[in-house]
């Protein structure tokens, strides 16, 4: 871009479905799906901690898998399902991985926490995580400063086959995944 | 507690392994941290970084980015609003010695990535955008930004470093056994996963109220009366979550000035946010080169200790820490000389991090102790034990409690020690070389002045305030539960308030003292409460107006007296009051004084070396901590593992490297600055130690945030020379120091 940026682009109109509800969004050609969540939509629990695919804090689930919003660009999203952190729960109802970060201390400061459990719900979609050692592997996209690692395995060990078993009974529900 | 007015089987809450009471807030994506509080009409700021390390500005050229439709301002030393001209206005509570850092005050240039612009614009695209169009010209002088290149330029720190003892070069010539190594440890930046950000909600009457990635509300507040010349009552920081610091939110960082200059220039609200690669532009852990000297006899006890360290600093601030105390105060010695010197170069201030100076000089310690157990023959676990102090001989006093030998004695067995041959290479896992190493750990235990509030509500809840923070330690859980103990209540009915500059007073969150400094601040204030119910009692109740407090319990929500119950909710009903309120100041208890206080522990560590390929891998660590009473193990546990994971990353991953030719931070994102990932940590064991200390403070507790990183890298180079037999003394150890 240059000084022509004081032309006007054409704003995209998308459809998608977010956290269950079906959204119209006018969004910039250029924005992340990111942005747009935290600066558009204020849903600021998927979190930017790198900016760049480094960190993985900014975890979301676009039909049932997990994508870093960062590095997607919001007018890819059109006609996508997208789950975020503030998604997850049903009602007051956490998901099972929710509680089983809460339950094994999984986190300090919080901040890479929704991305970590975003991964670990698409990770359960994946059905490929049988071992403690897969875990940790297909969780290593997700960084955690504090150094929470030991008890996130604990959460997504103990989490990770009631949330595989919630992932195939919504998918048998009929929605598209 | 009076526990015999609780109910049978009455457990106190301190002590146990509650969750986190903001934990649903934070796995539901509701905690809001400092650059998530929206507002119509917020502006955002975009840094513009300087790309030489030393010089002048000679000319900002803001024309194209304020071309572009959308951009408000472009904020520079030239337009920024007046800041103050004093250098003592710019200190704050963890200021080193010197002249503080002033953003965007003139056209010096000091360092590599400092700000010399702030773009700010409708949204945060923009901005970004409108700063990659501004032209800075530039007139170069010549840098250095090399410690190695300049160490002979280190002039003495200055710091209290403990006075010379006994007659150190005597003792160290005439040894039996010497040990005369240098090691080295490299810079590196904290890197919490939450960028720092600021945003400064612009007040209608020109008070500004921020949310602030900090560890400190009030010493943030402090900086900007005093910068900007704004009274105090006119400046509301605010911190309800803060995603991880390290350290780096000790001291105010330049988002927040340039920030508030924003608001002020437009009086418009503002929000300021630092990029990854800008959380490499302010304070780091500093490179080290350390040189260790021990003598010993033949059997193992130390003679002499000698330990000489230079670290890295600015140009404009001496930047001290205690990285050569430990090394005359963990073991017994009487002939130690310890010297610390710093040398300036074109970069920022360094900054205290996690343990700061501990983690850095017990790396030299440590490994050195380890080279003398194999010189001598002496087993490392119980070399160590041979010399164990339970005097602090830079001090000479006592320790209020030091169960170190409790933490090598119980480590060793839950490691299993005893299996260990202690000849190099002399234990193998297939194609793998096993090492086995270990190292010790200690920390101070300080306590700090600090405040705090209770108020007890006629519904039976009980709210307490303290204006520290949490950066994820769990703060608001352990001073839960501490006020829930004193005020005899559950937790459920206790809700703790922190991260606001306007609550009662607290230091800084760091050192590991919050829990030692608020948390006695709190028990205080409820105890406090406790006599303010009883006094609401004897108004209320004329038979009991001549009651000794000798003669009431206080539990279970309950005031017990002579056989009746009055309910808390029930007592401030019956007062005249809405509420029962106390505030009380806390401060560090004379015996003390007497006292030398220190966490310690020990770590054990299992590593796996492919021979071929030199890759390390730490499979598993033990670490046995002593910090008197735990408030909460499953937090505390957390504290120590993830003090582990960052000792793994110090000998492992972490280094940020200079490019010494642009004078710049090269490998400045998190792809290329290594910390480790889920797969990279094994089997981590932390055990908590009895360890008894009614000297340090009524609680007993002495904190967990830092003892958890000391001697982990240590331990890990050692087992990396076990299994190698290879001595690698420049952290971190990468294969290609293995190989």
């Amino acid at each position: 871009m240059s000084e022509t940026t004081n032309q006007a682009f054409a704003e995209h109109a998308i459809a998608l479905t977010l956290n269950g509800q079906s959204r119209q969004l006018n969004v910039q050609p250029w924005s992340t799906l990111l942005d747009v969540l935290r600066e558009q939509l204020d849903l600021v629990g998927t979190k930017k901690g790198c900016d760049h695919g480094q960190c993985g804090a900014c975890t979301v689930l676009r039909d049932g898998k997990r994508v870093n919003a960062c590095l997607t660009l919001a007018v890819m999203c059109d006609g996508a399902e997208l789950t975020t952190i503030e998604g997850l729960a049903d009602g007051d109802t956490l998901h099972p991985m929710q509680q089983s970060f809460i339950k094994h201390d999984a986190f300090q400061c919080g901040y890479c926490t929704p991305g970590q459990i975003c991964s670990a719900v698409g990770l359960a979609n994946e059905g490929r995580a049988q071992t403690a050692d897969q875990i940790k592997e297909l969780m290593s996209g997700n960084l955690c400063r504090c150094g929470a690692y030991t008890n996130i395995l604990a959460a997504v060990e103990e989490a990770l086959p009631q949330s595989a078993a919630k992932a195939s009974a919504v998918s048998e529900g009929g929605i598209d995944a | 507690m009076n526990a015999k007015i609780n109910p049978p089987g009455y457990v106190s809450p301190v002590g146990q392994p509650l969750d986190r009471v903001d934990g649903h807030l934070k796995v539901t994506g509701q905690a809001r941290y400092a650059g998530e509080y929206p507002q119509a009409g917020l502006l955002f700021g975009s840094v513009v970084s300087s790309n030489i390390a030393c010089g002048r500005v000679l000319r900002i050229d803001a024309s194209r980015a304020l071309q572009v439709k959308g951009v408000v301002a472009v904020i520079d030393h030239t337009n920024r609003p007046h800041v103050a001209s004093y250098d003592k206005d710019y200190e704050d509570a963890d200021s080193a010695e010197g002249s503080p850092f002033r953003p965007l005050y003139n056209d010096r240039v000091l360092y590599s990535g400092q700000p010399l612009a702030l773009v700010v614009a409708d949204t945060l695209e923009l901005a970004r955008h409108a700063g990659s169009l501004v032209r800075i010209e530039y007139e170069t002088d010549a840098h250095q930004t090399d410690l190695m290149a300049a160490q002979g330029n280190a002039h003495t720190a200055p710091a209290e470093t403990p006075k010379p003892r006994g007659d150190f070069e005597t003792a160290f010539t005439q040894a039996a056994i010497t040990v005369d190594a240098c090691y080295s440890t490299p810079n590196e930046h904290h890197n919490p996963m939450e960028p720092h950000a600021s945003t400064v909600m612009y007040q209608d009457d020109g008070s500004l109220e921020i949310h602030d990635k900090t560890q400190g509300t009030q010493n943030c507040q402090d900086y900007l009366h005093k910068v900007f010349g704004l009274e105090k009552d006119k400046i509301r920081v605010l911190a309800a979550f803060v995603g991880g610091a390290f350290g780096s939110g000790l001291r105010p960082q330049y988002q927040l000035p340039l920030a508030v200059m924003a608001a002020l220039h437009l009086k418009r609200s503002v929000r300021v946010t630092l990029t990854r690669q800008q959380m490499f532009t302010f304070g780091y852990r500093p490179h080290t080169l350390q040189r260790l000297r021990l003598g010993a006899t033949a059997d193992g006890r130390l003679l002499a200790v000698g330990h000489d360290v230079i670290g890295q600093t600015s140009r404009f601030e001496d930047f001290t820490e205690h990285v050569v105390e430990w090394s005359g105060m963990l073991y017994q010695c009487d002939n130690v000389q310890l010297t610390y010197k710093l040398a300036p170069l074109d970069v920022y201030t360094p900054l205290d991090m996690r343990a700061p100076g501990a983690t850095s000089g017990m790396v030299g310690l440590e490994c050195a102790l380890d080279e003398l157990a194999y010189a001598t023959g002496v087993d490392p676990v119980k070399l160590r034990a041979i010399n164990f102090a339970d005097r602090n001989g830079n001090e000479d006093k006592p320790y209020s409690s030091k169960e170190l030998l409790a933490c090598y004695e119980q480590g060793a067995d839950r490691f299993g020690w005893s299996q260990r041959n202690s000849e190099p290479r002399s234990m193998r896992q297939g194609r793998q070389l096993v090492g086995w190493g270990m190292a010790g750990g200690v920390w101070e235990a300080m306590q700090m002045k600090a405040s705090a509030k209770a108020r007890i509500d006629a519904s039976g809840k009980l709210t307490v305030s303290s204006a520290t923070t949490d950066i994820g330690t769990g703060t608001y859980t352990v001073m839960t539960q501490i006020a829930a103990e004193a005020a005899g209540m559950t937790p459920q009915d206790v809700t703790f308030v922190l991260g606001d500059s306007s609550l009662p007073t607290a230091p800084l969150q760091g050192g590991s003292f919050t829990v030692s400094s608020v948390g006695t601040a709190v028990q205080q204030a409820c105890r406090a409460l406790r006599a303010k119910l009883l006094d609401a009692v004897r108004m209320a109740h004329p038979e009991f107006a001549v009651v000794d407090m000798e003669e009431v319990g206080f539990g279970d929500g309950c005031l017990h007296i002579r056989g009746q119950r009055f309910s808390y909710a029930d007592i401030v009903r019956a007062s005249s009051h809405e509420t029962l309120e106390v505030q009380v100041d806390a401060e560090p208890d004379e015996k003390r004084e007497g006292y030398s206080t220190a966490t310690h522990s020990a770590v054990f560590v299992e590593v796996l070396v492919d021979e071929d390929l030199g890759t390390v891998r730490v499979n598993r660590v033990v670490s046995a901590v002593a910090a008197g009473r735990v408030v909460n193990p499953k937090t505390a546990r957390s504290q120590i593992l993830g003090g582990v994971v960052w000792g793994i990353s110090q000998a492992m991953h972490e280094e940020t490297q200079n490019d010494q030719h642009l004078g710049r931070f090269m490998n400045h994102s998190l792809a290329e600055y290594h910390i480790p990932v889920n797969a990279d940590i094994g089997d981590i064991d932390v055990m908590f130690v009895e360890e008894n200390d009614d000297i340090v403070n009524e609680l007993g507790s002495k904190g967990v945030g830092e003892i958890g990183i000391v001697g982990v890298a240590s331990a890990i180079a050692n087992a990396v020379y076990h299994a190698t037999g290879k001595r690698v003394r420049d952290f971190p150890i990468t294969l290609d120091k293995v190989l």
